[in-house]
């Protein structure tokens, strides 16, 4: 059979854990398996710019990514893997440069010309702001770093693409695709218009900066409408990047994409539906050839549970090599084409995104749009609507609002619970090894070159070539990220909460009501009304749950603290003191809850808050549920919960119980 | 059940000596509407007077050292982001803090429940022991303060030097900080209407301290400056009060930390200005005059203030019993529920 084949797109999976030898060995596992580019996870303390041994990093090390604390961490992941020839894609953004410059430093190192490195940093803050929650610096000093990476890396690294503008984190954080197209062509125009501001590339030189952006898209269940925004977005890009920029060369306004199907609509309950669910979301993304992804990386059928192992990592990539190699997908040109179902899509799409485009222009762009909570209110509200359509079955979700009768799974039954479970040691050998290369570095070098990164921040200097100085001399994650907030400072986030309204699913009138007389008496009988403290401890920035916690118990009649992300467990006990609340709730998604939780109640109980019950929310597996609850934790919340009312019926009983008071019966029936 | 009374007197003494856990269960108590609570509430506050909020002769730097002051403003204006700055001037200069942050509540029909985001941009990024916040919410005051701030006022300058009210300046909140705070600051975004609306509204003689938050948006901050500045300087917006003060009007960015400084100093120069004029105490005594006879309005009803003499009658009798006007309440409350036996 000689018929022409097109060439697949890049295949990934995104990967890293517990140590850079640990990640280096399972990169050269997935690359014998036939994986063609390195997607990196790196764990938050590196995403956040801590070291492992601060505080705020405790329980979190090598936990949802690898630690990279300094260029022999980096040396170490990538160890018998020739930079020159390979596609690395980093998730890092707000220490983007700074993890740029040690891969550049080690390339420099091993006598590699920078002009070889191809791969991609996502260096998106403004979705950080609103979804993903690893911003570090305010937006003026963060957007000018993405500049100086985009101005460095067009002249001295120009295969490499600096910013991949996230839309993907949007649609996680309820964006509807018309919003998922505004807000991402926004962002990009936002990023593009300030490098040309910075003055540092001519505007005749301009054509292979837009031809460096690239995207990272989601896509949802809803194929045929996910691939219709992928034409959306081909089709807007083009035009933008032609009149806004003057790109003259088609080629060089072509929307280049990398995905990673869809994280929201994957279930815990009958986990293994996630597979055909993470199929028929790759076709969006593949099916139009015109609209084709770059590069694809799928999530594991158990995301919702834990983190996945090395076996169903390989599954998820083997549904792509099905696709791409059995099937005859790449022997045609686009099958779209010429479709007036999907043309009038696309049509519809775009002038809903064009309109949206022109609200946040008139609200005075998207950093403003930002900074006001508009961006995040319309997101809440999105995802609320969301929730809302589940629990009231007008959006079928199989397995968990309709048809949940199920046998039992064996995928679940191994010893392992059917997840993959990080190595406890992994933190305290990662400290080890911290405090061990800090100790045989130079330290006269490793000053001198902060004080250049210094100097570099406060000035216009571009932040580059002092980072991979750094990087040469041993500085360290942590004081890179601490250098640059005693000279930035550090975001801190409208909550967005506060203003969106939450109407009630349909039918669930009487279940509020209920609720709402429920918690008024129980306040009335302990003599105030009920207060909650919600936050968020540990480095994961994930917030949509928690705030869906705050906003619903505000609304049947709570008084909720909303403490936000990047909590201690010192600052949650201490907010718990301070603010006389009845209940804590704590959301954790990182999988560092063991360490957290427990930490927490120590913290609780060093101020004699003992009484105050504890509740957590997350990504939490049985076993880890049933041991929380056994070391005082009242009750824990999972993604298999998603009865709102339900919940808050719980967590109202679970504060009558802890002040003596007899606990209500289950909530009526919806109706 | 059973609640959980603490002893006032062993309490009053622990909140004295700053103990955070204290400051809290004293909080916990003040905010608690059974009326064992209210009693033991009572006996609390008087325990805590006669201490660092008055009695200036006896303890005159103690007095010195303490300031109350109400930060206002429309919503969007910036308090909270200001406030952070300001704690970090005052904590800098080593004076505790203690902030009272009050958000509205959601009508009671719509459950009467509130989100209090405001710790949120007030809290500093490391664990500070000298920074002490409790966020409010406005309960069902028709905009106004809820009745237990003031109490929680009284109790957190018993143990901290600068307590700071933050409202969001809608209509009744306006009347009530200025029957709190010993310095109310008004903080005002650069072109927007609201400031305009504010100056219109006829309650310009409220604010002592002016800010133009914001000021790095250039012209527009200027231009409000200029305004606010010539309304707060004219002598028909400040008919009878504030000779001698000078009502300063500061443009100051709480994102670039840029004339924080400038406005602390404004801020204790007020605070100087009340205590060279006599003022503080009788401001005091006046605010607790008018919310003693708040607090008994809320639990005995207008029946109940007749039972004892009626509004005017009870405002002369605190401000004649000024020192002890709190044994004095406890002493009317006992006097009216015996009228209801």
């Amino acid at each position: 059979m000689t018929t022409q084949r097109e060439k697949p797109w890049l295949m990934r999976t995104y990967s890293g854990h517990s140590s850079a030898k640990a990640s280096n060995t399972l990169f050269r596992t997935n690359l014998a398996k036939g994986q063609t580019g390195l997607s990196v996870a790196f764990d938050l303390p590196t995403q956040t710019g801590y070291d492992a041994d601060s505080p705020l990093a405790r329980g979190e090390v090598g936990k949802v990514g690898v630690p990279i604390a300094h260029i022999g961490d980096m040396d170490q992941l990538f160890d018998q893997i020739p930079l020159d020839q390979m596609n690395t894609s980093m998730t890092i953004n707000a220490t983007a440069p700074w993890l740029l410059a040690m891969y550049i430093g080690l390339a420099e190192k091993r006598g590699i010309d920078a002009k070889l490195l191809s791969g991609t940093t996502q260096n998106d803050i403004i979705k950080e702001y609103l979804s993903r929650g690893t911003y570090i610096y305010p937006p003026v000093p963060s957007m000018r770093m993405i500049a100086d990476t985009i101005n460095y890396t067009v002249k001295h690294v120009p295969k490499w693409n600096p910013t991949n503008i996230c839309s993907y984190h949007l649609q996680e954080a309820g964006a509807t695709p018309v919003q998922e197209l505004a807000y991402a062509l926004c962002t990009a125009t936002t990023v593009l218009d300030r490098v040309m501001a910075s003055g540092a590339i001519s505007a005749a030189e301009f054509t292979p900066v837009v031809e460096r952006i690239s995207f990272f898209v989601n896509a949802g269940i809803r194929f045929i409408e996910e691939t219709c925004k992928m034409r959306a977005f081909g089709e807007m890009w083009d035009e933008l990047t032609r009149t806004r920029y003057q790109v003259s060369d088609p080629k060089a306004r072509r929307f280049r994409y990398g995905v990673q199907v869809n994280s929201l609509g994957l279930t815990e309950p009958q986990p293994e539906n996630n597979v055909q669910r993470i199929v028929l979301e790759m076709l969006a993304v593949v099916l139009s050839k015109n609209a084709r992804a770059r590069a694809v990386q799928l999530p594991a059928w158990n995301e919702a549970m834990g983190l996945p192992r090395p076996w169903d990592q390989q599954w998820a990539l083997r549904m792509q090599q099905v696709m791409a190699f059995e099937t005859d997908l790449l022997e045609y040109g686009d099958i779209f084409d010429g479709s007036p179902v999907i043309a009038a899509k696309v049509a519809e799409l775009i002038a809903g995104a064009k309109a949206e485009i022109a609200n946040v222009e008139a609200q005075g762009g998207m950093i403003a749009a930002i900074e006001s909570g508009y961006i995040k209110r319309e997101l809440v509200t999105s995802h609320m609507k969301r929730l809302r359509a589940i629990e009231s079955g007008e959006l079928k979700i199989i397995g968990v609002n309709s048809f949940t009768e199920t046998a039992e799974s064996p995928l679940m039954a191994g010893n392992d619970g059917g997840i993959m479970k990080v190595d406890p040691a992994a933190e305290r050998e990662q400290i080890e090894r911290l405090q061990a290369h800090r100790a045989q570095r130079n330290q006269a070098d490793v000053d001198a070159a902060l004080r250049a990164l210094t100097d570099a921040a406060k000035g216009t200097d571009n932040i580059m070539p002092s980072s991979i100085r750094c990087a040469h001399a041993g500085v360290t994650t942590g004081e890179w990220g601490d250098t640059l907030r005693a000279v930035f400072g550090e975001f801190r986030p409208p909550t967005g909460i506060d203003i969106s309204a939450s109407a009630e699913p349909k039918g669930k009138a009487n279940q509020v009501a209920s609720l709402r007389a429920r918690v008024a008496e129980t306040g009335k009988t302990l003599g105030r009304p009920l207060k909650l403290l919600v936050g968020k401890p540990g480095l994961d920035g994930h917030s949509n749950g928690a705030e869906q916690i705050a906003v619903k118990a505000r609304d049947i009649g709570f008084e909720v603290v909303y403490d936000g992300i990047r909590l201690t467990p010192q600052q949650i006990a201490q907010a718990a003191e301070e603010e006389g609340v009845h209940m804590v709730g704590i959301s954790i998604l990182s999988g560092s809850h063991m360490e957290l939780v427990e930490s927490v109640l120590q913290e609780m109980k060093a101020r004699d808050l003992g009484q105050v019950p504890v509740i957590v929310g997350g990504i939490i597996p049985q076993e880890d549920a049933d041991r929380l609850l056994a070391s005082g934790v009242r009750a824990v919340y999972t993604p298999k919960d998603f009865d709102m009312n339900a919940i808050m019926c719980d967590m109202v009983n679970v504060i009558r119980r802890q002040y003596g008071l007899e606990p209500q019966g289950e909530l009526v029936p919806a109706g | 059940m059973q609640v959980q009374v603490p002893d006032a007197e062993a309490l009053a003494v622990r909140i004295l000596r700053g103990e955070r856990s204290a400051v809290a269960s004293g909080l916990n108590l003040l905010d608690n509407a059974l009326p064992a609570a209210r009693e033991c509430a009572t006996a609390l506050l008087t325990a805590l007077a006669s201490r660092r909020w008055q009695d200036g002769d006896a303890q005159p730097n103690a007095q010195r050292d303490t300031h109350l002051i109400g930060i206002t403003g429309p919503p969007g204006a910036g308090k909270s982001s200001l406030l952070a700055a300001l704690i970090g001037e005052w904590r800098g200069a080593g004076h505790t803090v203690a902030v009272l942050a009050v958000d509205p509540s959601s009508r009671p029909e719509a459950g009467g429940g509130a989100l209090l985001g405001d710790r949120i941009r007030i809290k500093r990024s490391e664990a500070d022991d000298g920074l002490f916040i409790r966020s409010l919410a406005s309960r069902h005051q028709l905009g106004g303060l809820a009745n237990e701030v003031w109490p929680m006022a009284r109790l957190l300058l018993a143990c901290f030097d600068r307590v700071v009210i933050e409202t969001v300046g809608v209509g009744q909140t306006e009347i009530d900080i200025a029957e709190i705070a010993d310095t109310v600051c008004y903080v005002a975004q650069p072109a927007s209407g609201d400031t305009i609306q504010y100056l219109k509204s006829g309650i310009m003689e409220i604010p002592d301290v002016f800010a133009i938050n914001k000021a790095d948006l250039g012209g527009a901050a200027h231009k409000t400056a200029a305004e606010v500045g010539r309304i707060a300087s004219s002598k028909s917006a400040h008919p009878d009060r504030g000779e001698g003060w000078d009502y300063p009007v500061c443009l100051v960015s709480a994102t670039h930390n840029t004339g924080i400084a400038e406005l602390a100093v404004h801020l204790q120069r007020h605070h100087t200005y009340l205590l060279d004029s006599a003022q503080l105490m009788a401001r005091r005594h006046r605010h607790q005059a008018a919310w003693l006879i708040r607090l008994l309005r809320d639990d005995f009803g207008h029946f109940g203030l007749e039972l004892v003499g009626g509004r005017d009658a009870l405002m002369q009798r605190f401000d004649q019993t000024a020192g002890d006007a709190l044994t004095d309440y406890a002493q009317l409350r006992k006097e009216i529920l015996s009228r209801f036996h």
